[in-house]
């Protein structure tokens, strides 16, 4: 799996790429620039970028803006962002195609080699990771008394949360410590509480959640 | 007492009271004609030229006094508007029309076409007069009496006894004139000053504000200063030690309990998350990296999705403000959402930020129970007093039962857009 990485701090690109090579990515191209980013992608085609949010020359959101540059030129273009922070504004813009394939997480994920590594791929095929920090702030504004997010049980609740990060239903069972029947069950309840259409593909099943928990 | 101060004098003050009486009165009704055209639309196109030259009028006369008698006018501190505001037109006019120094030259065109008009033309009037009752004795009222009354200032002039008492009151005439016509002109030039220059009080009262706003703003920078460090010192910096000793244990465990020393390691690990976790908080505290990326817009949408309520914004800024200014108004509008959280038991949050007439306006309105008081110790004197520093003003209005709205104006000017060059 091809991989164009866009991190300015020598640091963190360096370890990046040992960490993504160690776990059998192969780096099509590893800049530290917003033009060299918008040159590699639109050049080398890889399968994923995993991009900084804030890259030179500008050191604002350089890295955010090519990134939905380039899926606006391939849409559905995998792509995962790494930030030093998280905001839902940027997730938002991520998702608005609703095209699927990308990821949003803190830099602070990649200390967890297996769990990032996992994220990549998962992004990768066309998935999403999106970062515990985010879907706690959607699902905190979207838990008002009337809505219907209130009405899950605490179990339900901790199954939307890791769905809503992207995780599959195998993932979210492993995580709970619960069998897979188990975690499809609460999901059929989550979805009808919500009032969505059960989704058999797993990617359009987060999709519609976010949009959800979004629109609330 | 000079013969040729008097005469300049009377030649300058005739040229200068004739001048000032046209020029003053012409201006003066000029102004009030565009004034009275303003509501119409077309007096927003005259005001500013006109104001133009009303103020090259009173320069004029400002470099006659500094030349003359070197009496210093200050110049008028113009308020030069924010900067692309268009240079005639409503806004522009409106502007105008609230600069105190405007003001002033305004109400000076009146005093100078009136008492200093007069002043200007007494060393001409005394000179002359002397003249006439210099001239009277010499046989000249012979001429210009014939046949008719005639008048010497106060003296009816009949005959040569009356023509040598008016003589008399001649030179005492002319006596005046030598000692005071340069005095005249020069109590001219006084009174121009007087009316022209900014008023004192005034002046007074805004270097107390800002001296009382300085004050405010270097304290609340060190008392944040103080904060990070305490922040800093307590929490990322101790993590950073447990965590150094962490590993130092881990080394010598290493051999002798492997299964004591992976825990630790796993306990190090979730230090250096908390630690990560810490500084991005204290970072978000000093300078938050959504405003430094996107700017005030964006910043103030991405704090309305972190809000807990739903809040509705409205966004407006075609440029962005300088950092200070824009770091400022992000905390502001913080702590005011934070406030509305906590305390308004408010089911929605109304946002408003825009830019006018050199104005940044940014409205916070909630539906909660109202009865918000700034002066009650909430966060909002702090936001006032961070806001002092950039002549900003906070306003709330909340009445019990609410709504509470909470207004901030800041005056700042916008730069354009920087565009991401990738």
């Amino acid at each position: 799996m091809r991989v164009v990485l866009a991190e300015d701090l020598f640091l963190l690109r360096d370890g990046l790429v040992r960490l993504l090579e160690a776990h059998g990515f192969e780096i099509a191209a590893a800049v530290d620039n917003g033009p060299g980013l918008d040159r590699a992608l639109e050049e080398l085609e890889p399968d994923v970028a995993v991009v900084d949010v804030r890259l030179p020359p500008s050191f604002t959101d350089e890295g955010l803006q090519c990134a939905l540059r380039a899926r606006r030129r391939r849409p559905g273009l995998p792509v995962l962002v790494l930030s030093q922070h998280v905001e839902q504004l940027y997730a938002r813009e991520l998702l608005a195609d609703g095209s699927g394939g990308v990821g949003y997480l803190l830099k602070d994920r990649v200390m967890d080699a297996g769990q990032f590594t996992e994220a990549v791929r998962r992004v990768a095929a066309g998935g999403t990771a999106m970062d515990p920090q985010v879907i706690s702030q959607l699902l905190q504004r979207s838990s008002g008394d009337d809505r219907p997010v209130s009405r899950l049980t605490p179990r339900e609740r901790e199954v939307l949360e890791l769905m809503a990060q992207g995780r599959s239903n195998a993932a979210i069972a492993g995580r709970l410590s619960v069998t897979e029947r188990a975690v499809a069950k609460h999901t059929a309840n989550i979805f009808a509480k919500l009032g969505l259409e059960v989704s058999d593909d797993d990617n359009r099943r987060v999709l519609a959640v976010l949009a959800h928990l979004d629109a609330a | 007492m000079s013969a040729k101060k008097a005469l300049l004098a009377a030649v300058r003050g005739f040229a200068l009271g004739t001048f000032s009486l046209i020029g003053s009165s012409l201006l003066l009704v000029l102004t009030l004609l565009a004034a009275a055209l303003v509501p119409l639309g077309v007096g927003t196109l005259l005001m500013p030229p006109l104001l133009g030259l009303v103020r090259r009028f009173a320069d004029l006369r400002r470099l006659a006094a500094a030349r003359w008698y070197g009496i210093t006018i200050p110049l008028a501190e113009y308020d030069p508007g924010p900067a692309g505001l268009p240079a005639v037109g409503p806004a522009r006019t409106l502007r105008l029309m609230a600069d105190p120094a405007v003001h002033r030259d305004l109400r000076w065109l009146p005093v100078d076409m009136t008492a200093g008009f007069l002043l200007a033309m007494l060393p001409v009037a005394l000179l002359s007069n002397a003249v006439q009752g210099i001239a009277l004795p010499l046989g000249h009222w012979r001429v210009v009496a014939d046949g008719a009354d005639y008048w010497y200032l106060f003296l009816p002039v009949g005959g040569q006894a009356d023509a040598i008492g008016a003589g008399l009151l001649g030179l005492v005439v002319l006596y005046l004139a030598f000692r005071y016509n340069d005095r005249l002109l020069a109590a001219h030039f006084t009174l121009t000053r007087a009316v022209l220059a900014p008023d004192r009080a005034t002046l007074e009262r805004r270097v107390a504000e800002l001296a009382r706003t300085r004050h405010d703003a270097v304290g609340a920078s060190a008392a944040e200063l103080r904060r990070i460090e305490r922040d800093l010192h307590d929490g990322a910096q101790a993590r950073l030690v447990a965590m150094g000793m962490s590993l130092g244990t881990i080394e010598t465990l290493l051999d002798k309990d492997p299964a004591q020393a992976r825990k630790l390691l796993a306990q190090a690990r979730a230090e250096s998350a908390e630690a990560l976790a810490e500084l991005r908080d204290l970072v978000r505290g000093i300078h938050p990296p959504v405003l430094a990326e996107r700017g005030l817009g964006d910043a103030a949408r991405a704090l309305a999705l972190r809000t807990p309520l739903p809040v509705e914004a409205h966004v407006d800024l075609p440029g962005r403000p300088e950092a200070a200014v824009e770091s400022a108004v992000y905390f502001a509008l913080s702590e005011m959402l934070t406030n509305v959280v906590k305390h308004a038991r408010a089911t929605r949050i109304w946002l408003e930020l825009g830019h006018r007439d050199g104005m940044l306006r940014l409205t916070v309105t909630d539906d909660g129970h109202g009865g918000a008081d700034p002066a009650a110790g909430t966060g909002l004197a702090g936001v006032e007093r961070r806001l002092g520093a950039f002549d900003g003003v906070l306003a709330v209005s909340s009445p019990t039962g609410g709504p509470t709205v909470v207004t901030l104006e800041i005056p700042c000017a916008l730069s354009s857009p920087k565009t991401s060059s990738c």
